[in-house]
Parts: C-alpha cells; sequence; structure tokens
C-alpha cells in the first residue's frame, strides 16, 4: 500500500505519452504555456470585465455524461459570484491554510514536530472552495494531507497545532498526529494514513445520512460527506468500489479528486492509463467534473452544485480539481523530480494571488483590509504555537485509555477482576 | 424461585430472589457478577410458573440475565415438551438474536453480500429483508473491503451495522479496514468516535470445501490492538455472543462455524446476553483442563466420553472469548487440575492455542505439574481429499491419547 516516505532519487526527463487509443488527444505534461492535460476545455480566466457571463455552466463545469444532472437553464445573474463577505472569508480561510502549513514547516525544522507531516501549500482553493460551503453536520473525509481541511472544517488552529506537537490539547489528544485529525464536533472524520482508506468510511457517513432519512424517518437529514483523496489514490480498488456503491445508492456523497499530478515521485501520467480522472464518474453512473483546483471561485461554482445535487438525493458526483502541491510530498521529500518549469507554472497559478486581486479588481475590498487579514492570521497562528508550545505532553497515564470505548475489552486478569479495574489502569502502567 | 434452563444444570447464581441473586452468589464467578451489577444488568422476574413479563414497552419487566454462564452436568441432552423455552437450530439462535436487537434498536442494521434477499448463505439473516427493508439489510455487491469499511464509517456517524462475511475467509479482503480501521479509529481520534460494529461470519474447516474456505481467521486478527474477537459454539452462547456484540460499543469480531449451523438446543424464551469477555464452563473435572472453543468443543466432548469410561475426569472449558481471554475462570481452573490441553482448529504457528499457551505460562506456570500440550490443525493449506482433510484437524482420538500422555 501506499504509505508517506520519499521516492529513491534517479535521473528521469519529462516524456511525451501517447495515448494508443484514437479517442483521446496525445496528452503533454503541461508547460507555461499548454493548458491543463485532462482538460478538454479552455480554461475560463477570471477577469474584471463584468459583461463576460462567469456563471456560464461551460466554465469547466459538470460533465453531463450521465443523464441525472439536469441542464440549468440560464438565469440573470449578478455580474459577481461572490459578495464581500464571502470573498473575505474565503480569503481569511485560504491564507489560514497557506500560513499554518508554513508554520508547520518552520516548527518541523526547528524540531518540535516529528514524522510524516504533508503540506497542503498550492491546493488551499480546493480545500476552502468545497468546505466552506457546509453545515457544521456535514462529514468531511480526508488523507494524510488533511491540516488545512481540518482548519476550513473549523477545528481550531490551536488544536490542530498541538495535536502536530503531539500534546494531551491536541484535537485527538496527541494520538492521532499529522496524518490523523479527527473532530466529532466539527464532524471531520479523519484523517487517514493509507490512501484509499478513507473513501469507503465517507461512504458509510454517507450511508448513515440516508439511513436517518429513509430509515430513522429524520426527515429533514440531508447531511452531505465529501470525500478528499489525490490522483494516486483513482487507481486504488477502494476508489473503484466506491464510486460503485455510492452511484447504486445514491448516497449524499461528493469525490473530490485534488489531481495534482504527483504520488510522492510517480507522475500520475506514468501511472494511470487514462489519466483523465473525471472520465471515471459515467462509468458508473455519475456525473464527472472537472475544474480549475487553483481557482477557488471555480472551485466553490462546482462544489455548490455537487452539494446541492447530494443534498436533493440525486446521488454523488465525481470532480476532479487540477491542482498542484508548491511544496514535496512531505517534509522529507527532497522533491527533485518534478520540472522546475511546471512548478513556476504552478506557482504563477497561485489561488492565494488570483483571489486577492479578484477581490480587489472587483472593489470588494483593498490592500489595506487584505493586509489586516493577514496579520490577524500571523496573530492567530503565533497564540496557536505558543499554546501549543506550553501544553503539557499526554501522561502515561492516557496510555490504555481509548484503546477501547468499553474497556472491558481488555478482558478479565486472573484475580476475577476486569483489567480496566486494576487501580495500575488509570495509571497506564497496568498488565493487559 | 429457580429459574430453570434446560442445560443449564446448577444454576447456583440464578437460584434465590431476583433482588439479590447475584450478590449473594458464592460462586467463582461473584466478582464478576457483582460488576455486572454495578454496571447497571437487570434481573430477570421469572415466575415460577415459568412465564415471564415481556412487555417491550416496559423497559424495566423486560429484564435481562447478563450472565447465564453456570455448570453443565453434561453436554446438552433431549429435550422434553415439559420444559420452558424453544428448541431451535445455531443458525436460527443468531437470527433469533439479530432479529431481536434489529427490533429493539433501530439503528442496528445488517450489511454483506446475499443478506438481504438471499437471506444468507447460511440462512442466518432470512425473512430480515422483507420485514425491515432492504436498507436496513443490505445487499451489497462484492467489495470486502469497500463495505466493511462502509460499515465503519456509518459507525462512526451513529449506526450499529452488523457486517458479514460470506466466508471469513472472505474478510482477508477486508484486512486494510478491520486493521487500521475498525481496531485503531477509536484511539487515533482520541475516543471521539466510537465503532459499535459487528463482524460475523462462518469459517473454519467444514467438509472438503478446499483450502481457501476452510480459513480460521481468529490467528490473523487477533493482534489487531481496539477489537474482540469471540466464537460462538452452542445455539445459547451464539444468540447470546450476538446481542452482547451488538450491544458493546466496542468493535467485535464474532466467529461462526460451518458445520455447527445446524446444532439443535433449547433455549430460553427471555431476552439474555452472554458476556462477550467470559469462557464458558462446559464440564467441570478435577484431572485436566481441556480448552477449547467453536467446533473443536464437539470433538473434545465426544473425547470427553471415552476418557470418562477410561477413569479420567476432564474439565471442559470453551473458552468463547477469542480476545481476551477470561483469565480468571482458565486460571481457577488450572489451579485446581495443573494440567493443560489446549483443543483448537486454528494453525499450528501463531494461533489462538500459541497465544493461549504463552499467557497460561505467564500467569500460572507455578500450578502446573506438566508442560502445557496444545493440539492444533496442521499448519498445511487444508486439502480438498476427505481422508488428508480429516487428519489436517484434532480428532477425538488424538484428544484421548493427548490427555492420558498428560495423565502420566
Amino acid at each position: 500500500m501506499a504509505t508517506a516516505f520519499s521516492a529513491p532519487k534517479f535521473a528521469a526527463q519529462p516524456f511525451t505519452t501517447i495515448s494508443p487509443t484514437s479517442q483521446h488527444k496525445p496528452l503533454k505534461i503541461p508547460t507555461a504555456a499548454s493548458p491543463f492535460l485532462g482538460s478538454t476545455r479552455k480554461l475560463l480566466r477570471l477577469s474584471s470585465s463584468s459583461q463576460l457571463n462567469l456563471r456560464r455552466r461551460s466554465s469547466g463545469s459538470v460533465f453531463a455524461v450521465s443523464d441525472v444532472v439536469k441542464e440549468k437553464k440560464p438565469t440573470p445573474i449578478p455580474s459577481l459570484l461572490i459578495t464581500k463577505e464571502e470573498g473575505l472569508e474565503l480569503y481569511e480561510d485560504m491564507v489560514l491554510g497557506r500560513s499554518f502549513e508554513d508554520m508547520c514547516a518552520q516548527m518541523y525544522y526547528r524540531g518540535k514536530m516529528f514524522g510524516f507531516v504533508h503540506l497542503y501549500n498550492g491546493q488551499e482553493a480546493v480545500s476552502t472552495g468545497f468546505i466552506k460551503l457546509l453545515k457544521q453536520q456535514d462529514s468531511v473525509v480526508s488523507t494524510y494531507r488533511d491540516h488545512v481541511h481540518a482548519l476550513s472544517k473549523g477545528v481550531p488552529a490551536r488544536a490542530v497545532m498541538s495535536e502536530l506537537f503531539g500534546k494531551t490539547t491536541g484535537c485527538c489528544r496527541g494520538q492521532g498526529g499529522s496524518m490523523h485529525m479527527f473532530s466529532s464536533e466539527h464532524n471531520l472524520i479523519g484523517g487517514f494514513a493509507f490512501i484509499g482508506e478513507g473513501i469507503p468510511v465517507a461512504t458509510g457517513a454517507a450511508f448513515t445520512s440516508k439511513y436517518k432519512r429513509e430509515v430513522l424517518k429524520e426527515a429533514d437529514c440531508d447531511h452531505v460527506t465529501l470525500a478528499f483523496f489525490g490522483d494516486g489514490t483513482c487507481n486504488n480498488g477502494q476508489f473503484f468500489e466506491c464510486l460503485n456503491m455510492a452511484a447504486l445508492w445514491k448516497l449524499p456523497i461528493v469525490f473530490v479528486v485534488e489531481n495534482n499530478l504527483w504520488a510522492i515521485g510517480m507522475s500520475h501520467l506514468r501511472a494511470t492509463s487514462d489519466p483523465q480522472i473525471y472520465k471515471k464518474g459515467p462509468a458508473f453512473g455519475m456525473p464527472g467534473v472537472h475544474v480549475d483546483g487553483m481557482d477557488v471561485l471555480k472551485v466553490r461554482e462546482v462544489a455548490k452544485e455537487a452539494i446541492a445535487r447530494a443534498r436533493r438525493g440525486e446521488g454523488p458526483t465525481l470532480v476532479e480539481c487540477e491542482t498542484y502541491r508548491f511544496r514535496g510530498h512531505s517534509l522529507a521529500d527532497p522533491d527533485e523530480l518534478r520540472d522546475p518549469t511546471e512548478k513556476a507554472h504552478y506557482a504563477a497559478r497561485d489561488p492565494i494571488t488570483a483571489l486577492k486581486k479578484y477581490l480587489i479588481e472587483n472593489n470588494l475590498s483593498g490592500e489595506a483590509e487584505l493586509k489586516a487579514i493577514d496579520k490577524k492570521i500571523d496573530e492567530l497562528l503565533e497564540d496557536a504555537v505558543e499554546f501549543a508550545d506550553e501544553s503539557p505532553l499526554p501522561p502515561r497515564s492516557q496510555l490504555l485509555e481509548n484503546v477501547f470505548a468499553d474497556p472491558k475489552g481488555f478482558g478479565i486478569g486472573p484475580d476475577g477482576r476486569y483489567r480496566c479495574e486494576d487501580p495500575k489502569f488509570t495509571q497506564g502502567t497496568a498488565h493487559v | 424461585m429457580a429459574v430453570i434452563f434446560q442445560g443449564v444444570g446448577a444454576a447456583a447464581a440464578l437460584a434465590s430472589s431476583p433482588s439479590n441473586s447475584f450478590d449473594s452468589n458464592k460462586s467463582v464467578f461473584a466478582p464478576r457478577r457483582s460488576f455486572s451489577v454495578r454496571k447497571g444488568a437487570s434481573f430477570a422476574v421469572v415466575r415460577s410458573d415459568g412465564t415471564v413479563n415481556l412487555n417491550p414497552k416496559d423497559r424495566r419487566a423486560q429484564l435481562l440475565i447478563s450472565n447465564a454462564v453456570a455448570t453443565k452436568a453434561d453436554s446438552a441432552a433431549a429435550s422434553s415438551s415439559s420444559k420452558p423455552g424453544h428448541e431451535l437450530l445455531l443458525f436460527e439462535a443468531l437470527l433469533e438474536g439479530l432479529e431481536e436487537e434489529m427490533e429493539r434498536d433501530p439503528h442496528v442494521c445488517v450489511m454483506g453480500e446475499d443478506v438481504g434477499h438471499y437471506g444468507g448463505s447460511y440462512k442466518v439473516t432470512k425473512g430480515l429483508a422483507k420485514k425491515f427493508g432492504d436498507l436496513r439489510v443490505l445487499d451489497t455487491p462484492i467489495a470486502e473491503n469497500s463495505f466493511t469499511g462502509m460499515g465503519i464509517g456509518a459507525a462512526m456517524t451513529g449506526l450499529r451495522p452488523v457486517v458479514e462475511g460470506m466466508n471469513m475467509g472472505f474478510l482477508l479482503l477486508a484486512f486494510n479496514q478491520i486493521s487500521n480501521n475498525c481496531g485503531m479509529l477509536h484511539y487515533t481520534s482520541g475516543g471521539q468516535f466510537t465503532i459499535p460494529i459487528v463482524i460475523r461470519g462462518p469459517g473454519g474447516v467444514g467438509r472438503q470445501l478446499g483450502a481457501e474456505h476452510s480459513q480460521r481467521l481468529e490467528s490473523y486478527f487477533q493482534s489487531i490492538p481496539g477489537i474482540q474477537m469471540v466464537a460462538c459454539s452452542t445455539p445459547y452462547n451464539a444468540k447470546g455472543l450476538m446481542k452482547a456484540a451488538i450491544r458493546s460499543e466496542n468493535p467485535v469480531i464474532l466467529f461462526e462455524h460451518v458445520l455447527l449451523y445446524n446444532l439443535k438446543e433449547r433455549i430460553p424464551d427471555e431476552d439474555y446476553i452472554c458476556n462477550l469477555e467470559e469462557a464458558e464452563m462446559v464440564r467441570p473435572g478435577e484431572h485436566v483442563t481441556i480448552l477449547t472453543y467453536s467446533r473443536m468443543r464437539y470433538h473434545v466432548m465426544q473425547a470427553a466420553k471415552t476418557l470418562v469410561n477410561k477413569g479420567y475426569d476432564p474439565e471442559v472449558i470453551d473458552i468463547r472469548s477469542l480476545k481476551p481471554f477470561d483469565l480468571f475462570t482458565i486460571g481457577n481452573s488450572v489451579k485446581k487440575t495443573h494440567r493443560v490441553l489446549i483443543v483448537e482448529e486454528c494453525m499450528r504457528t501463531g494461533g489462538i492455542g500459541a497465544s493461549l499457551t504463552a499467557a497460561i505460562t505467564e500467569n500460572f506456570n507455578d500450578y502446573l505439574d506438566a508442560p502445557i500440550m496444545c493440539l492444533s490443525s496442521q499448519d498445511v493449506p487444508t486439502p480438498y481429499a476427505g481422508t488428508l482433510e480429516e487428519v489436517t484437524v484434532v480428532q477425538p482420538a488424538q484428544i484421548v491419547t493427548a490427555v492420558e500422555q498428560l495423565c502420566q
């Protein structure tokens, strides 16, 4: 199974792959000038021109191969996609994500956190674009690259930072770590280390939502689950098995593929027979959508439709977000395989810079206000690090707690008492 | 007034008035009984005419017997119609337990291959889909890893699924989900999510089913932290363990055996559960402790008949709880007989018997007069040919020889 470890070094030249089947265009690794592989639509660049019909469905929108998705009639629309409040909320969330991850890198190199840490820099538009549309009761399932999903879902930065420091005030009491962020309050159902293993769990959460509505007769239960995972996962059996089940039972779930083209050192093109992941949705009976994942507004538009579809009970959607991670796979990855031109291409499409430009050009906000948000986030993170630093490490007594929800599961000792009744159990030194 | 159950003989624990029948018990089970009492287990109101108040709406009237393990004089003999309770086969007992729990709690649901319209490949879920609907008794596609994971996700978000592996061996495909998610997520989430899932299915060596359908997964799963494993062997404990597993907040793997589904026994009419962590005393004795579980219990009882004729007095304990071991029942037995024989269907290497041997040696070495003997299946893939299959598993004759050797 793929786990987080850095690839061995070897020299590699980027090469062009030609798909053997004639219906596919030859696919190239994107250079600064060429469009993203897999996109058969031109990217619609957001500009300040209000004459552009920004709500037109063709902008990276639903590929309605299955007839389940209804085509929306064009309605009279405002010229902007977001209000000022929404814009600032999106901006703040993305800046929080970016700054948090940068702070993580700093703390890691200072020896405050250990192990495998996977940073989300560059992909913020996907997390913000999707998760900011959810209600508290909706669920999010992620992978090991889960810090920013946790923050977007509402888990306090203090709790996430403490968890990374391994402190008992962390969101998982220090027992989970970077790759296992959970929050029952915010319905963040992980944080998984093995890729693909979260998707069935997400499918289960969606199943519960449907069950509550149809069996338990909680008529207003329309909770949606979002499952985030990468391009590498899309070659894994669990992905396909869950696409099948979700479409079969019309589960309220959205499968969000964060296609950043690389699975550690394995290029998506070298691993996948048909790299256009969104096409795999219709094969299972759900719409497959491709969207520019570096543009938070486009992601948000697609997300709105996909989430609304799920809430209406029409079933799942597969959304492929073209995105990129600015850093290596993890903090242990030297990141030597990726072409610098490719990196520069995506750096120029930094989602935060793009949103900032949009806000200013459309008079939704000004430099000063945005700088104030930046400062606020910096202070928030300082506070988070301080809190994490000062928090206590988990004591020995925490060792045996939480292994079982019902600690009788440790069994009955030779003296006839349950092991959990042993006074040493709460000290963490009982023999179990 | 005594509560009478077929096959639950001496029942010292269950005699005397209901209000303090457990506290006044002087049997070796007393400490655990009182623990059950503290945890709020209720008492059965069984009147002397054998009728029971079973009004489902009145919670206090429908009471449980939380631990009905007691001594049995011999294996379940012929039932007589004058005794209370009802007779059924083991798979029907499982079905009954499952159905009762589904009626009791609407969050209990079933997932698996062919559990719905087909009624289960061993008929354990027969009729449930008609009664509870297709969503509550879910026919899944053939995707063990994913539907087990789906069950885990559902358990984390409020449901209580019972996932069926059509054959336990198929759950090898679900090992990722069982090990990583089922066992670990309660811990890695810092206790935020519970996973009250039951994973069950038939395993063990059948009649010439071939190597892959004859696997014993208990040995593979036993190292997974955070799960409990139980093995049922009689209709009585099948129903009891099924109900206890469903009610437990922990993930429980319930091992059934392909050859035991048609065992017949008379079980009580009233609600009862069997404690998940306790072993079952099948036959008390003085000379040797024989620890076993699942199908091997019957081979052992068969050997016991021969042994009794030869003048031996074996104490037979069905350990039932494969993880964790009930070291109290086992320990008391070892302290009495000083000789241990383990008879299991697991492979020799890394099986339940191997762990049990280690646990007994660690805890009760001073009480042993002889090294522990462990009879397990041969470390071979189960052959198709009947003659070969027969010699891969432990047969009663080997058990008799082993006891004779131990008791020299």
